[in-house]
């Protein structure tokens, strides 16, 4: 199986993501970078779940779905929390939210 | 290939204090419904009695005894499960007591509030028994996701809005991060339960990248939950910014619960894996001590002061990771780690709480919390300045109070691993012990030697709820100071059951 390009395209989505939240300024825009990683890990899951055999085939998806899932109540969250940022400052720029320091 | 799906059977009893939890959080739905504005105390109290409820089944269970796993080993209810949860459920029980007249005197959301922090507390139980990659990340989900909320409650507040971002931001990037671990190590063991990933992992010499990424993935994951140096930068703006209840409950019971999975994973999962986190623990700990002793040391508003400070707690707790492979079996071997960890924790939980609490019982008079409107507590508030010096010794660890006991238990540990690294962390550990004795004696001394800041002292009055927190809190920190039989029982008994 084909397994090799499942686990690179996973490394490089999570690669993106990465550099998406430590480079990316805007609120929204780091919340998708997180999507991206999450996404390189339900690749991984159900590719490398198959490449065990068929029960493993299944836990890695069934991870997979409570992955997706859980995402989804993440991303909810995160929103309500950036659109309060917005609703407050007029602006979703993270470099601005920096009141506290030390 | 048909597969026939045969039901797992439910034994309700192990189950019981999650089901005490959920009833709870549908009774206060159904309360802040049906209450509205006049009931304003019905919210926290619910809430109180629905946490105390829960430790009635976690008490039967411990005295039933027998170690009872469900879902075929991917949900334990073991000594070490119990103690933690047991753990969890006072420590929550604590934050209503210090939350409800914080949040009833400052026109917060009162019902949503405690369901979020009971939410959030079913988390942490269901965490102490997960024994499953799976069960895991939902239990960190379940936990972490209402401690977002909670962290933001000071809606209008920008603050507050920095401090739940920051924690939102930095918490979800770490599970993402521990969730691509996870994936190649369910890739390299084929299986999601701890037990056949510990099998799998300690024979998978062929996959040895894929598994060192993994490891190293996850503890990185959860090291920002226990907010370990170089992964704790949104400790202290969280700290500052939320809501200080939730500050103390984020700083007690969501690093507990961060530690319990780092103990289930490592100490099951990644047991014969220790030439990977080994050496990474003994980096994270000695970071994680120091840079948050030498910050804590320039810091000038106590909240921040505490939150740097339990940053390097953190550290005392993970320095039984780094040395857990090098314990000798007749010393108690990884067991004697866990047990270590776990009295710590117990101890730690009781002494920041209290600090947290006279904090709050503080800033009702002075509407601050920056170490000068402690000038001169002792003098118009003496109960309160002793209580306080009381907490902030026993962080230092200075006998007789209790955390003398769990800095003991830690050094124990070390020198009982033996080998050059634990020393050398050993005396790193001790040179930390006396960097945080300066802080925390800056605190009391600003209390009692010098005169108040402003002239108009009047007495502080403490609510009875938050006076209740503050006497649990000091009657634990002092009585396990002075009789530690009492929590090095529970500490030996924390054992994870199934140990393979």
């Amino acid at each position: 199986m084909l397994v090799n390009q499942f686990l690179i395209l996973g490394a490089v989505l999570f690669c993106i993501g990465v550099y998406g939240v430590l480079a990316r300024r805007n609120g929204v825009l780091v919340l998708m970078s997180i999507e991206l990683i999450l996404n390189a890990v339900n690749i991984n899951l159900v590719a490398l779940g198959s490449l065990q055999g068929p029960e493993a085939a299944v836990a890695g998806q069934v991870f997979t779905l409570f992955v997706v899932t859980i995402a989804a109540a993440e991303v909810g969250v995160g929103l309500a929390i950036v659109l309060l940022i917005y609703r407050n400052r007029a602006s979703v720029d993270l470099d601005e939210v920096d009141l506290m320091k030390g | 290939m048909p597969a026939v799906f045969d039901a797992p059977g439910i034994d309700y009893h192990a189950f019981a204090p999650e089901i005490v939890l959920v009833t709870t959080l549908v009774l206060l739905l159904f309360v802040d419904l049906v209450f509205e504005e006049r009931g304003r105390w019905a919210s926290s109290t619910v809430a109180g009695i629905g946490l105390l409820a829960a430790v009635v089944p976690v008490l039967t269970l411990a005295v039933d005894g027998a170690d009872r796993s469900l879902f075929a080993g991917a949900y334990a209810v073991d000594n070490f499960a119990l103690v933690l949860k047991a753990l969890f459920l006072v420590a929550g029980y604590v934050t209503v007591l210090i939350s409800t007249d914080y949040v009833a005197e400052g026109d917060y959301y009162e019902g949503e509030y405690y369901f979020m922090l009971v939410s959030s507390l079913l988390g942490m139980t269901v965490m102490a028994s997960a024994r499953d990659l799976v069960s895991i990340f939902v239990a960190l989900e379940l936990l972490s996701i209402p401690a977002y909320l909670l962290a933001g409650w000071r809606k209008r507040d920008l603050r507050g809005n920095e401090a739940s971002l920051k924690y939102y931001l930095l918490g979800v990037f770490a599970s993402a991060v521990m969730l691509y671990g996870m994936s190649l190590v369910f890739g390299v063991s084929g299986s999601t339960l701890l037990s056949d990933v510990g099998e799998a992992l300690s024979r998978g010499a062929e996959s040895q990248p894929l598994i060192t990424v993994g490891i190293v993935f996850i503890v990185v994951g959860f090291a920002f939950k226990v907010s370990a140096v170089p992964f704790h930068t949104w400790a202290p703006d969280t700290y500052q910014g939320a809501p200080t209840p939730i500050t103390a409950f984020l700083s007690v019971a969501s690093k507990a619960a961060g530690f319990v999975a780092l103990v289930q994973l490592v100490f099951i999962g990644f047991l014969g894996r220790e030439d990977v986190w080994a050496p990474m623990f003994w980096v994270l700990t000695a970071l994680t001590m120091t840079v948050g002793n030498l910050i804590a040391l320039r810091q000038t508003n106590v909240v921040r002061l505490l939150a740097y400070s339990s940053v390097a707690q953190a550290g005392f707790m993970l320095a039984p990771f780094a040395v857990a492979a090098d314990i000798p079996a007749d010393r108690g071997g990884v067991g004697a780690a866990t047990g270590a960890l776990v009295t710590y924790l117990l101890i730690y939980a009781g002494m920041n709480l209290g600090a947290f609490a006279v904090v709050m019982a503080v800033a009702r008079r002075t509407r601050s919390a920056e170490i000068d409107a402690f000038r001169g507590l002792f003098g118009y508030a003496p109960a309160l300045a002793v209580l306080m010096v009381i907490f902030v010794f026993a962080l230092a660890g200075i006998p007789p109070l209790a955390g003398w006991y769990a800095k003991l238990v830690v050094f124990k540990t070390l020198l009982d691993a033996g080998s050059v690294a634990a020393v050398t962390l050993a005396v790193v550990a001790a040179v930390n012990s006396v960097i945080a004795l300066f802080y925390y004696a800056s605190v009391a001394r600003a209390m009692v030697m010098e005169s108040p800041a402003d002239a108009g002292s009047g007495r502080v009055r403490v609510p009875a709820s938050l006076g209740a927190a503050l006497g649990i809190c000091a009657l634990a920190t002092l009585a396990f100071g002075a009789f530690p039989g009492l929590i090095a029982e529970l500490g030996d008994l924390a054992l994870l059951g199934v140990l393979p």
